[in-house]
């Protein structure tokens, strides 16, 4: 679902240039109002989308599952450390509402201090095992996590 | 220089009614201009459909007398202050390029059209408030083309390429300055003059090609974003959750179970600072 500006809504900031990962959110040359260059490139990370001020972009279904007429739209708070997200069908009556956290701690206050981090040994140096990578992959605690550890099994055929 | 009316020395070579002819001339230029703008994106058609459309997934029904006291906060916090601009930056240069131009602009009329009469004695505020705004006008533009504007904060493009979207600003720049220029080197005829006046003819003719409009209807779609907030369509946007609320809870349980029952600030993340990779 590519995104689009709304360009009333728009006031030519640039965040949603500064924060596209394909560089495909420019700035119209008549108006100074943002607009998705290519939507064909558009990876639809929706960067853009969450880190417009004004919510002036919105992505645009594809026509065989979303016909015109539905609508997308999300906020994402980063002071409450939430992402709300409202999708109406297209037929005007039927929405959802969905609202997940985006953060469990204040932003920053967990940051790895890998400068604080005792330097590695000869041993771990020569070692295969990249910085903290038996300690992550809780190879520590008696061997990989696997199904068969966890007293699960692969059920065969599709399920959800 | 400061306290003498620039324009009261050029009625011996062109007579006030003439001048005042120009005002005249610029204001049915700004009113066409902004009508055929209408007309052409059907901007107003738009606007109206939108509403009615938005009415439409209304959630309650919005009082005459709450209409009212959003039309006032339209006017205190967009209109008088900008308010919708969420740089701070960009806010205090729109403050500075208004203020400056409507200072200078409520001047030269008052000018003009009142002491421009050969017995006429110009109070000396009037030409101190003029330059004043024309240099809030210069300040507050030039920071903004050279600094604040996205083509060169975002798009990385040089400072001095100029497109379309800049008729308005450049338009406006060359005003205030050719305006200051004329000021200094005592006014009367000649070439500074004929540049301030070519510039205010492109600011006020060029209405239909420059952004020159936005400044009649930037209040109104302010007013109806605000409509939209208090009617509980919010354009579709998802509502404004209250993350201790027991009914969000029951609604969203993965907000309590990893967030807890009443989450902290979670500070500004993105919107801490601006980005800075050119």
């Amino acid at each position: 679902m590519p995104t689009f500006v709304y360009m009333t809504r728009c006031d030519g900031c640039g965040e949603c240039v500064d924060i596209c990962p394909s560089d495909i959110m420019h700035i119209d040359k008549s108006l100074r109002r943002a607009y998705n260059i290519e939507p064909n490139m558009c990876w639809e990370c929706y960067s853009c989308v969450k880190a417009c001020p004004h919510q002036a972009i919105d992505v645009r279904g594809y026509a065989d599952f979303a016909p015109l007429g539905h609508s997308v739209r999300v906020i994402r708070d980063e002071e409450k450390g939430t992402i709300a997200w409202r999708i109406k069908f297209r037929n005007g009556k039927k929405e959802m509402d969905l609202l997940a956290p985006i953060t469990t701690k204040p932003w920053g206050s967990a940051t790895p201090k890998l400068a604080d981090a005792p330097a590695p040994s000869k041993e771990m140096r020569d070692s295969e095992l990249l910085f903290n990578e038996p300690k992550y992959i809780r190879m520590d605690e008696g061997g990989l996590h696997t199904l068969e550890s966890n007293g699960l099994t692969l059920k065969k055929g599709v399920y959800y | 220089m400061f306290t003498s009316n620039p324009f009261a020395s050029l009625t011996e070579v062109i007579s006030p009614e003439m001048m005042q002819g120009y005002i005249v001339l610029m204001v049915l230029l700004v009113m066409g201009g902004t009508i055929l703008d209408m007309i052409h994106k059907k901007s107003a058609k738009y606007f109206f459909e939108n509403a009615k459309k938005a009415q439409k997934s209304a959630k309650r029904s919005v009082s005459g007398g709450e209409k009212a006291s959003i039309a006032v906060s339209v006017l205190v916090n967009e209109v008088l202050t900008s308010g919708e601009f969420s740089n701070p930056r960009r806010r205090l240069s729109h403050l500075l390029t208004m203020y400056g131009f409507i200072i200078f602009a409520v001047t030269t009329v008052m000018m003009i059209f009142g002491y421009t009469a050969p017995d006429a004695v110009t109070p000396a505020i009037l030409p101190k408030l003029w330059h004043v705004g024309a240099l809030m006008l210069a300040l507050g533009g030039y920071w903004f083309w050279f600094f604040i504007r996205v083509d060169v904060s975002a798009e990385g493009l040089p400072c001095f390429r100029f497109e379309r979207a800049d008729l308005f600003i450049v338009s406006l720049l060359a005003t205030s300055t050719f305006a200051l220029i004329w000021s200094f080197t005592g006014g009367g005829l000649g070439i500074p003059f004929a540049l301030f006046i070519l510039s205010t003819t492109v600011l006020f003719g060029g209405v239909y090609w420059s952004k020159f409009a936005h400044m009649f209807f930037k209040p109104a779609a302010a007013h109806q974003k605000k409509i939209t907030r208090a009617d509980g369509s919010r354009e579709n946007l998802p509502p404004d959750y209250d993350l201790t609320d027991p009914e969000v809870h029951r609604k969203f349980p993965d907000v309590p179970m990893y967030m807890g029952k009443n989450p902290p600030n979670m500070g500004l993340c993105i919107k801490a600072e601006r980005p800075n990779h050119y």
